[in-house]
């Protein structure tokens, strides 16, 4: 098949395929405020078995005598509602997400169904812990996954997301050097390195120094050298970089940190390039969180909910998060809280342990031949489409990629065509974009991940797609300049939604 | 690997097309020192009626028929089957963040009807599309509000969650904002007034309470906005109860909101996913942390939602961002929004107040057995209650286990103060045949020598 426009008419319609796609109907559907009405129900409680009381006389002033106002519907008018909503997202379950650094793979349906097990999604935090030893064998079973993936020595799975993570091992980081008498001042930062990694560094109360990437897209050992001195806590660290290139003299990077006694902090939110090839515990890395939501299939969820685990090196161990999982002499296991030099709490409870459930689920369908096998995948995907693409846009590094291709839009910015209008075009052919505009040292980035997740089909699709899009840039600007034409909405209106923002439904006066 | 979609050959020729000898090609740039020659330690590759086996042993192993009295931060209401059949569609479950909103339509306008809702319920005028969970995001409030007053000292009453708090002072010790406790009356278990007065100053950002309180106490919320403001300080109000707002009054005097929305349609799930929430009053919007959705309009006029107001967030700001938090809650806030849409205007205060009113039995049947007393007996209660008895809550914790009921939680851990007090919570998964069980129990002290 070709990836040219594939005309089929018939009498009485007419629908165009182009690339893998055709347009199909979907349905309009108000905001749910604008489908209530009163008297509608999508409830039914159960009859009280205790007398009724009276709120109002019970709660005195403190009673609420307006309702919020939500909306009342009935139960088909709600599924329809959000059924039709669905149908306006794209979804891995729909096709390739190529968005580099987000590691959009496959989200195992089983993972689902066993953190929906009655007693494991009904378990209460503050239960006994005689009554969640079958839980807390999950969390250790998990914990020693990880720490065997990333051949680190101890690890807490309380930080919710992977800025949490960053947070809780700069913590470490600093909770460390203080007990080494001096906390430090400042951490260091490449330029290729994601938003999150300086915000996390200012909000736990360190300078944020940028370090420049040398010509290949990695660490310049000499700047490095020359700027790593005493008063510096950490390099925050994302191998491989968010240009997909493993930083090959690493152990040279831990060297100079470690020799001025600052520490190797690993960004873990690439590990899917990693493992089962190699591990951050055994070149260099002190401190490092992984990314159950990308690494492990823990469902992204439209945003959320992520799960950030931080794993360490056994001398900042003393310092992670209470409470900590450990066993008695009788095997049952439970919650340590007497942690003097702990740096706190990150969060209330244990963490996202529903996703702990689904990584786990994840780890156990692959096993070590098949964790293998997906992070050979994943960098065989990356290294076809570059391979595939590099003659029609401009790859700005040479260095071999891992588990995702950064190019630069160069060639068509010469036709007034940038990396936003090709992202937005891939949509008319069936794809979600790639990451547009990141990592900011490539001007112009077009970053792609495939993931494991996709075949040769999927793969070749794309690499259609973008040579067809490749060669519009040539012949009918325009139309790239323009996408998506093939969306329920056109081009949304960002300067007016951010100037006069409307955050919420009001109903009409 | 029944996830990976290729076959032996197709890998072998995708190498050929690119030129590498084998895949080891692909993996030569690191170093071979660091390089796993063998096979990672973990349980071998399972068949998936293997993993649902490990599961489902583990959560036996739970044990899950017992009735169950616990709250504190985390509560047991019914989920409306549909949550689950909705969120489970794969456009909604494996769908990113809707930075390209041509085609995350559905996940923005759900954020959307999510940011209203929680605006309506407690009385802010906008909130954000969620925060990690409720302990987090009261101490991002406590550093909103820093950012906003140019002050750099909080106020926090002992009545907040514990848990809270600790969240709380890990955040705060590294942004260096001292906080003072002020405590709460020993009769009426709320804060005191007084103490908190004295303890605001003028160099205080925020005055941080929980409404209802750990001890399901619904605070004056008027009385404590006045005391803050005339200090010019801001007032949070953290909600970890969300149910409670469908019969208790919205803290429209708190000047931030923070909640957790778990009551609404999440499940326990041991302590997590839950769903925090930041709402606030229009005039704070600029320094609110966390991911906004907005109405806008496509070239054709058509309505349509984008993520905006980004120049808050890290990707944009780095280092000088309101907050460092990227990824959110999307999936457990849209538990919430159907949540919400099931119980509707008239359902969230029916269910509330049948929360009210287990809780009033739960209280004065509990109470009447001999050596029991409830405190803070004359304050308004939500649906907890502390309970002090005069044996000790391990020997009866121990009998009503032996009963299948997991009763009240010890308080002493973290208010040595109240002796023999436990913490107990009533919802409207609790019948009251278990009530009575439970009282019976309570009850059946073992004579004393």
């Amino acid at each position: 098949m070709t990836s040219e426009k594939n005309i089929h008419d018939s009498s009485t319609h007419t629908a165009a395929t182009i690339g893998k796609v055709r347009p199909h109907q979907t349905q309009n559907e108000g905001l749910v405020f604008e489908k209530s009405s009163p008297g509608k129900r999508g409830y039914k409680l159960q009859p009280l078995d205790v007398p009724a009381v009276d709120a109002a006389a019970l709660l005195g002033k403190s009673y609420r005598t307006q309702s919020a106002e939500l909306p009342e519907l009935s139960e088909i008018e709600i599924i329809r509602h959000f059924t039709r909503l669905s149908t306006w997202n794209y979804a891995i379950d729909l096709g390739m997400y190529p968005l580099g650094s987000c590691t959009m793979k496959y989200n195992p349906r089983v993972n689902e169904f066993v953190a929906r097990i009655e007693g494991l999604a009904e378990a209460h935090p503050y239960r006994p812990d005689s009554l969640s030893q079958g839980i807390l064998d999950v969390v250790e079973l998990l914990q020693r996954c990880l720490l065997e993936i990333t051949g680190m020595d101890a690890i807490t799975l309380q930080p919710a997301a992977g800025a949490h993570g960053e947070f809780t091992g700069i913590l470490l980081v600093r909770a460390w050097h203080e007990s080494q008498g001096n906390a430090r001042r400042k951490v260091l930062i490449p330029d290729s390195a994601h938003g999150t990694n300086p915000a996390t560094a200012a909000i736990c109360g360190y300078q944020v120094e940028n370090l420049k990437s040398n010509a290949l897209g990695g660490i310049d050992l000499e700047a490095l050298a020359r700027q790593v001195d005493e008063d510096t806590a950490a390099l925050m660290l994302t191998n491989p970089s968010t240009l997909g290139v493993f930083e090959n003299e690493i152990h040279k990077i831990a060297d100079i940190l470690h020799a001025k006694g600052a520490l190797l902090y690993m960004d873990g939110a690439n590990m899917n390039a990693l493992v089962g090839k190699v591990r951050p515990g055994d070149f260099g890395v002190d401190v490092m969180h992984l990314n159950l939501h990308k690494t492990f299939s823990t469902p992204h969820g439209g945003g959320g909910p992520g799960s950030g685990p931080v794993a360490c090196k056994a001398f900042l161990e003393p310092f992670l998060p209470t409470p900590v999982l450990v066993q008695g002499k009788d095997g049952a296991k439970h919650w340590n809280y007497d942690r003097p030099q702990s740096v706190g709490r990150v969060r209330a409870f244990y963490g996202n342990v529903g996703m702990f459930i689904r990584a786990l689920a994840y780890i156990l369908a692959n096993g070590p031949d098949g964790l293998r096998q997906t992070t050979e995948d994943a960098v065989l995907n990356a290294n076809y489409i570059r391979h595939k693409l590099k003659g029609l846009y401009d790859l700005p590094y040479q260095t071999p990629s891992m588990h995702e291709v950064v190019f630069s839009d160069k060639r068509q910015a010469a036709q007034g065509v940038k990396t936003g209008d090709i992202a937005k075009r891939l949509i008319d052919y069936g794809f979600h974009p790639y990451t547009v505009s990141f990592p900011l040292i490539v001007h112009g980035a077009l970053m792609i991940e495939p993931t494991e997740s996709e075949s040769v089909e999927e793969l070749n699709l794309f690499i259609d797609a973008m040579r067809a899009i490749a060669k519009e840039v040539e012949e009918t600007p325009e139309l790239v300049k323009s996408a998506p034409h093939s969306t329920r909405v056109s081009r949304l209106d960002e300067v007016q939604a951010a100037r006069k923002p409307i955050l919420r439904w009001k109903p009409a006066k | 690997m029944r996830y990976l979609p290729k076959s032996p050959a197709e890998r072998l020729t995708m190498l050929a097309d690119i030129g590498a000898q084998s895949i080891d090609d692909l993996f030569a740039v690191i170093p071979a020192e660091y390089r796993l020659t063998r096979d990672l330690d973990v349980p071998r590759q399972q068949a998936e009626s293997e993993i649902i086996d490990y599961f489902r042993a583990a959560g036996q192993k739970n044990a899950t028929d017992y009735a169950s009295f616990l709250g504190a931060g985390a509560y047991r209401h019914y989920r409306p089957v549909i949550i689950d059949s909705l969120v489970q569609r794969g456009e909604f479950l494996t769908s990113y963040t809707p930075y390209q909103a041509e085609i995350t339509q559905g996940t923005l306008q759900a954020i959307f009807e999510f940011q209203t809702m929680i605006a309506e319920l407690t009385g802010m005028d906008v909130a954000n599309a969620s925060m990690y969970d409720g302990s987090t995001g009261a101490a991002e409030a406590v550093m909103m509000a820093v950012r906003v007053t140019g002050r750099s000292q909080a106020v926090v009453a002992t009545t907040v969650h514990p848990e809270y708090r600790e969240v709380l002072a890990t955040y705060a010790k590294h942004q260096q904002i001292p906080t003072a406790l002020a405590g709460y009356d020993p009769k009426a278990g709320r804060i005191d007034l007084a103490a908190l007065d004295a303890a605001v100053t003028h160099e205080t950002a925020a005055v941080l309470v929980q409404s209802p309180n750990f001890f399901g106490i619904v605070e004056d919320i008027p009385a404590i906005a006045a005391i803050a403001h005339a200090k010019g300080a801001l007032l949070i109000v953290s909600i970890a109860e969300a149910v409670s707002l469908g019969v208790v009054a919205p803290p429209v005097d708190a000047d931030i909101v923070t909640m957790e929305a778990q009551s609404f349609g999440v499940a326990l799930s041991y302590g997590g996913p839950f769903c925090g929430v930041i709402a606030v009053k229009e005039q704070y919007l600029r320094q609110m942390p966390g991911r906004l959705a907005g109405q806008t309009v496509d070239r054709d006029g058509n309505r349509g939602f984008v993520l905006t107001l980004a120049t808050r967030e890290q990707h944009i700001r780095r280092e000088k961002a309101t907050s460092n938090i990227c990824t959110n809650q999307a999936l457990v806030a849209l538990m919430a929004t159907i949540f919400l849409t099931v119980y509707g205007k008239e359902g969230i205060r029916e269910l509330a107040e049948h929360n009210l009113a287990k809780a009033a039995y739960a209280a004065q049947t509990l109470s009447s057995q001999p050596g029991a007393k409830l405190l803070f007996s004359g304050a308004p209660r939500f649906h907890e209650f502390v309970l002090q008895t005069e044996e000790a809550p391990a020997s009866w914790s121990k009998r009503l286990l032996d009963n299948k009921i997991v009763g009240g939680i010890e308080l002493s851990r973290w208010y040595p103060e109240l002796g023999n007090a436990t913490l107990w919570c009533a919802t409207e998964m609790v019948t009251r045949q278990q009530i009575d069980t439970a009282a019976k129990v309570l009850a059946s002290a073992p004579v004393e020598a």
